[in-house]
């Protein structure tokens, strides 16, 4: 049986670790040729260079998904790189410690880390949807996966910029769905849990009991089973799937 | 490539036609063993002969998912023919327009309409998932769950009236079961289809078909197959940390 993506296109942001890099690694395993993309240019490379040992086709770009002219010329890379973007997973994303307002209930939030926090998980979701669906207009289609967040569906304590972020990005998810699900661009968004990643390392250390109190299956989730939604969200298979917002959460939402 | 359910046994009611027995052959293809049970055992016959015709296994039963004898004596003979049941996907359901209900508003509803949807749709479910969970727990593999929710089972749905309150207490049924088995090893999932080419939705298409078209931003029907593979995904070890999740395959419907 041919893999799930066997043939096609992809774009990874994020894809230096944690989610990123799963996902390109699985795409890869599933027959897709893949740009790994990341602020972390040298952790993007790595990932490019594990596809390639395992016998596929990668390559890495730098981007910092912010700066518009950045994601465009991102997007040009990887067009020129495999002739076209079939899947596009935008998954660059940061967490509240990475803006200086860790455990810091909303109105302990700098303007400072909010603007930050709004720039990288929100308004680089849309820069890269934007030149994405630009160029999968002009390829005749193609399948965008966003990584949202259970705090994209749900309020989260001491998150209120990550929180509106993610929540913010199942909009965009839905809209999108909407305005090109004639033009056979499926938009979709994969809403993670608690998932063992960098990101999720330092909350984990301080309040890992308490969190794991609140997810049904008692562990956290593995990098893999994010990828294994995208992977599917990507594939032929969800043909009759977009604008929907998926949790992948050991039971956390319908608890 | 192995087959993304190799090696498993799977029990899918409502298998004699629609969503239910394009799941039964699409399990099939993954390397599942299949046992096919519907009211109308004929269509389950049918399903179970395709599977077996294109090279898999499949055995088919008769049931009445309204029916805990029924129910328990169709769990009982899918374990007597696989050993066990490692996927169930409980699918059997009628839509209003099967008790003579089609667009009547909340008001308009039969007390013999209403019990007939919420016995059939709601409590045959959970007949179902009683039934199944005992044995998963019994021989301690665990097992997967999926049952066929609908986009009615998260949005209202005008003329819908005991459908969508029984499609929203299987949401419910879902995310509940989904949280108390986490620990068990058996996951508790739904699909929740938007306007899929079936039986079901005939008289809806045949009636305002250009209208409901309208709502739906791809603007066609899905196939029965689509929803299948949704159900192949969930019941796959590839979901393993999805459980209680009602997941809507519905060309956008409710993001719209």
């Amino acid at each position: 049986m041919a893999g799930m993506l066997a043939g096609k296109a992809a774009l990874i942001t994020g894809g230096a670790n944690g989610i990123g890099r799963a996902t390109a690694l699985l795409f890869a395993e599933e027959g897709a040729r893949v740009a790994a993309a990341d602020l972390n240019l040298e952790g993007a490379e790595e990932t490019a260079a594990m596809i390639r040992e395992a016998g596929g086709e990668a390559i890495a770009l730098s981007v910092e998904v912010s700066d518009a002219g950045q994601v465009e010329a991102m997007v040009e890379a990887t067009v020129e790189a495999f002739g076209r973007i079939d899947c596009a997973f935008n998954n660059a994303g940061i967490a509240p410690i990475n803006v200086g307002n860790n455990a810091k209930r909303t109105h302990s939030w700098s303007e400072e880390g909010f603007d930050r926090m709004i720039e990288v998980n929100l308004k680089g979701v849309w820069l890269c949807m934007k030149s994405e669906i630009t160029r999968m207009l002009e390829t005749g289609g193609g399948a965008i996966v966003n990584t949202s967040s259970i705090a994209g569906l749900a309020g989260l304590p001491t998150s209120s910029g990550y929180v509106a972020a993610k929540h913010g990005v199942s909009g965009l998810t839905r809209t999108a769905g909407i305005e090109y699900a004639t033009d056979n661009i499926r938009v979709n968004a994969v809403c993670p849990g608690f998932i063992a990643t960098d990101m999720t390392r330092e909350v984990m250390s301080r309040r890992g009991n308490e969190l794991m109190a609140l997810v049904p299956a008692r562990r956290m989730g593995e990098a893999r089973e994010i990828a294994e939604m995208v992977c599917w969200l990507c594939s032929d298979r969800s043909g009759f799937v977009t604008g929907a917002t998926y949790n992948v959460d050991g039971g956390y939402m319908a608890s | 490539m192995a087959g993304m359910l190799d090696g498993k046994a799977a029990l899918i009611t409502g298998a004699g036609n629609g969503i239910g027995r394009a799941t039964a052959l699409l399990f099939a293809q993954e390397g599942a063993r299949v046992a096919a049970a519907d009211l109308n055992l004929e269509g389950a016959e049918e399903t179970a002969a395709m599977i077996r015709e294109a090279g898999g296994e499949a055995v088919a039963l008769a049931v009445e998912v309204v029916e805990a004898e029924q129910v328990e004596a169709m769990l009982d003979a899918a374990v007597e023919a696989f050993g066990r049941i490692d996927c169930a996907f409980n699918n059997a359901g009628i839509g209003p327009a099967n008790i003579d209900h089609y667009a009547r508003r909340t008001h308009e509803w039969t007390e013999e309409g209403f019990d007939r949807m919420i016995a059939v749709d709601l409590k045959g479910v959970w007949l179902c998932m009683k039934g199944e969970i005992e044995r998963m727990k019994a021989d301690g593999g665990g097992g997967t769950i999926v049952n066929t929710s609908s986009v009615a089972g998260l949005l209202g749905l005008p003329g819908g009236c005991g459908y969508v309150a029984a499609k929203h207490a299987v949401s419910g049924l879902t995310r509940t079961a989904g949280i108390e088995y986490a620990s068990d090893g058996i996951r508790v999932n739904a699909v929740c289809p938007g306007y899929i080419t079936t039986d079901m939705t005939r008289m809806a298409r045949a009636r305002r078909g250009n209208e409901l078209m309208n709502r739906v931003p791809a603007r066609r029907m899905g196939e029965a197959q689509e929803i299948a593979e949704m159900v192949c995904w969930l019941c796959s070890d590839r979901s393993s940390y999805v459980t209680g999740a009602t997941y809507n395959v519905d060309g956008g419907y409710v993001a719209s």
